[in-house]
């Protein structure tokens, strides 16, 4: 086993914990600490590929502006956790019965010879290439079209997202310099003209 | 290494740069206009549309041509369903201004732009050629079409409605995209019809192939809404604001066809004994499902939404039959028939959902049969116009349904499959009832509101335009028949 194959077993190893413990934690804050560690050995795991690029976006984009994000909300919503298990060990049985039929069908799917990963090498890549020249190339001569559709899809959400969300500016109650200079005595003060009552 | 680069030819897709373009041009708009109307942004909106169609026509020849290293191509068959697009959506914004001029909680100015965002998504997926910019197509018209359902934001059901709308669709995409990624497996192409040059020359690995295809063909049945994945569709019909079940239940039933065509006639055609078995089942049962549950709906958007159902599984029988045993006779005569089939379904439902609306008020939706007691009392013409609906889409001689349902029986008989020929008559018997019990509360029951129906002029001359023209392409079917025709003949070659 060579140094390569160690790193790979080793992060994989990660991995696999980190992804099991995301879905196993009781503490949701937990779960997406162990997601960022996941991302991030996933992210080891491209660089074993020589895609460093893609390594270092998905821990800038991901670690860095999506999962901070997702943190922030896991920490500001009150999650009632019991609330989230009632009947857990009701159903297990059920479920159980039901993930273990399914483990078996894709078994006997994706077992069968037809299915194997075929022996294949990474191509090689000359040692000076730049995986973000690349990339940055490909995206914006084959893959100009897709590109921009994505970002057409960005639009929408944001368009949509706004429309749902934004409920007209708020009225916020502040005073106007030039209006209050400008004002006059009649304008603050109106004199009711009112028959004398009667004191009791 | 890029210096063979070829700078892609941008003539071929100017209708969709001009939408997306005028959509950003109407966003800026919008923000300055003030009045509740938006009259300014309904017009830019109509008259986008109208110059879409109009640089479609222009730019439109007899050749197939691709352009964006092959990931977009411009047949015959995408210029027509562009234009019908064009119009169907038109239509759709004339029906639904009053709506949703009366719902106030509907945000005006974004309910345009998401319309024509969403007919952006659908000129993508029509011109796809390659499952990225087909996947990337379907995303950018299904996220426009969650948020519409979700825009009437006072309304739980709206809310419930674009929920499950997204989360189905989401999985729907999640399945598509799976097959998509096995077929790139077997394959190792993502263009469409180089998937199908080398499935054609190259044996491939069969079992991924089979694998992808089924994922394949679930989430185009997701997209379809055919039984067994049709839940979210009633739902999402009754749901949401009538103006957009109307915009809902039109034109993405053309881009659907479209990406059925594309994915499995263009890339998958050699592998037709695969899916068409899949297909059948798809098609028997929701011809059997989406009529016998018509029966038991009460409210009517949720009755059109089964007979969606319906419909989608009937014009897919015309996919099923257009190769039987390798032998591609048929494949012309069948796939029109598929195509004239969902024409004239948008066409019918554009009237229904259009006489639907005409009927609401501020306030008060007309969405329960009940509503339809004794129109004939209130307006004989609208009345009238809902029964040529009713009896076009129960497929009733001389009206363009039965045009449609003929067309499409000659090919399946004509491929030999006579049980599935007699399936399809049964169940549109069994369909029949419920258009025809629409007709007989029109006519001989007693109106629960006396109130005369009001709405703009030019509404009620289009209403009734479409409504006529059900009837009219009934009596002349020939014309749209022979231009499907002409424009698949163009396309698949």
């Amino acid at each position: 086993m060579d140094f390569k194959t160690t790193v790979f077993f080793f992060l994989s190893a990660i991995l696999i914990f980190a992804g099991l413990r995301v879905i196993t934690a009781r503490n949701p804050v937990h779960a997406v600490l162990h997601l960022i560690l996941a991302f991030f050995t996933s992210a080891g795991l491209w660089l074993l590929l020589q895609a460093e690029f893609l390594a270092m976006v998905l821990v800038m984009v991901y670690i860095g502006a999506v999962m901070v994000l997702f943190l922030f909300v896991v920490m500001m919503l009150d999650i009632n956790l019991d609330q989230l298990r009632q009947g857990f060990w009701k159903y297990l049985p059920l479920g159980a019965v039901i993930g273990i039929l399914i483990a078996i069908e894709m078994g006997m799917v994706l077992g069968s010879r037809y299915f194997q990963v075929l022996d294949s090498e990474v191509p090689g890549v000359a040692a000076n290439a730049s995986n973000t020249r690349e990339l940055g190339a490909l995206l914006s001569t084959d893959y100009v079209y897709p590109f921009e559709l994505a970002a057409v899809v960005l639009l929408v959400a944001i368009v949509a997202a706004v429309a749902l969300t934004f409920r007209g500016p708020k009225k916020t109650r502040y005073t106007d310099p030039a209006a209050q200079i400008r004002v006059k005595a009649a304008d603050r003060v109106r004199v009711v003209k009112m028959p004398v009552e009667k004191q009791d | 290494m890029f210096n063979d680069f070829v700078a892609p030819s941008l003539y071929p897709a100017a209708p969709e740069i001009f939408l997306l373009f005028m959509a950003c041009v109407i966003l800026l708009v919008d923000l300055g206009v003030k009045s509740p109307r938006r009259t300014l942004t309904f017009v830019l909106t109509q008259l986008t549309l109208l110059g879409c169609a109009a640089i479609t026509l222009l730019t439109s020849n007899t050749e197939v041509v691709y352009t964006f290293s092959g990931m977009f191509v411009d047949d015959m068959m995408a210029d027509l369903l562009k234009l019908l697009v064009y119009g169907a959506v038109m239509l759709a914004l004339f029906y639904s201004r009053e709506y949703i001029q009366d719902r106030q909680a509907i945000p005006k100015g974004e309910y345009f732009v998401l319309a024509l965002l969403a007919t952006l998504g659908m000129l993508v997926m029509i011109s796809a050629n390659h499952f990225l910019t087909l996947y990337l197509g379907l995303e950018m018209m299904s996220l426009s079409l969650y948020a519409m359902v979700a825009l009437n934001r006072e309304s739980a059901i709206s809310t419930e409605a674009a929920m499950k709308y997204f989360i189905l669709g989401a999985l729907a995409s999640g399945l598509l995209l799976y097959g998509m990624s096995m077929i790139y497996g077997a394959t190792g192409s993502l263009e469409i019809t180089e998937v199908g040059e080398r499935l054609y020359t190259y044996s491939v690995d069969k079992s991924v192939l089979v694998f992808g295809i089924v994922f394949l063909v679930a989430g185009l049945a997701f997209k379809l809404g055919v039984v067994p994945f049709h839940m979210w569709v009633p739902d999402v019909y009754h749901g949401a604001p009538t103006s957009v079940t109307l915009f809902i239940a039109a034109a993405p039933k053309l881009a659907a066809f479209a990406i059925v065509m594309r994915l499995l006639v263009s890339g998958l055609i050699t592998q037709a004994a695969d899916w068409q078995g899949m297909l059948i089942v798809l098609s028997v049962l929701s011809m059997g499902i989406g009529n016998l549950v018509a029966i038991a709906q009460t409210n009517i958007k949720r009755m059109l939404a089964y007979s969606a159902i319906s419909h989608m599984g009937f014009m897919l029988l015309g996919i099923v039959t257009g190769v039987v045993g390798g032998d591609a006779r048929f494949a012309l005569n069948a796939y029109s028939s598929a195509m004239f089939y969902v024409v004239t379904y948008v066409l019918t439902t554009l009237a229904g959902f259009g006489l639907i609306m005409m009927l609401t008020r501020a306030g008060f939706e007309s969405d329960e049969l009940d509503d339809f007691k004794g129109l004939n009392k209130r307006s004989p013409w609208f009345a009238a116009m809902m029964m040529f609906v009713m009896l076009s889409m129960a497929g009733i001689p001389f009206f363009v349904g039965f045009f449609a349902k003929f067309s499409v029986l000659q090919a399946v008989v004509a491929a030999g499959y006579y049980w599935l020929a007699v399936a399809a008559v049964l169940f549109s018997l069994v369909g029949a009832f419920y258009y025809l019990r629409v007709v007989k509360l029109m006519y001989f029951d007693e109106p629960k509101i006396q109130e005369p129906i009001e709405g703009p002029l030019f509404i009620k001359v289009l209403v009734s335009a479409n409504g006529l023209a059900v009837a009219a392409l009934g009596l002349f079917p020939q014309f749209l028949m022979s231009l499907c025709a002409y424009a698949l003949m163009r396309s698949l070659t």
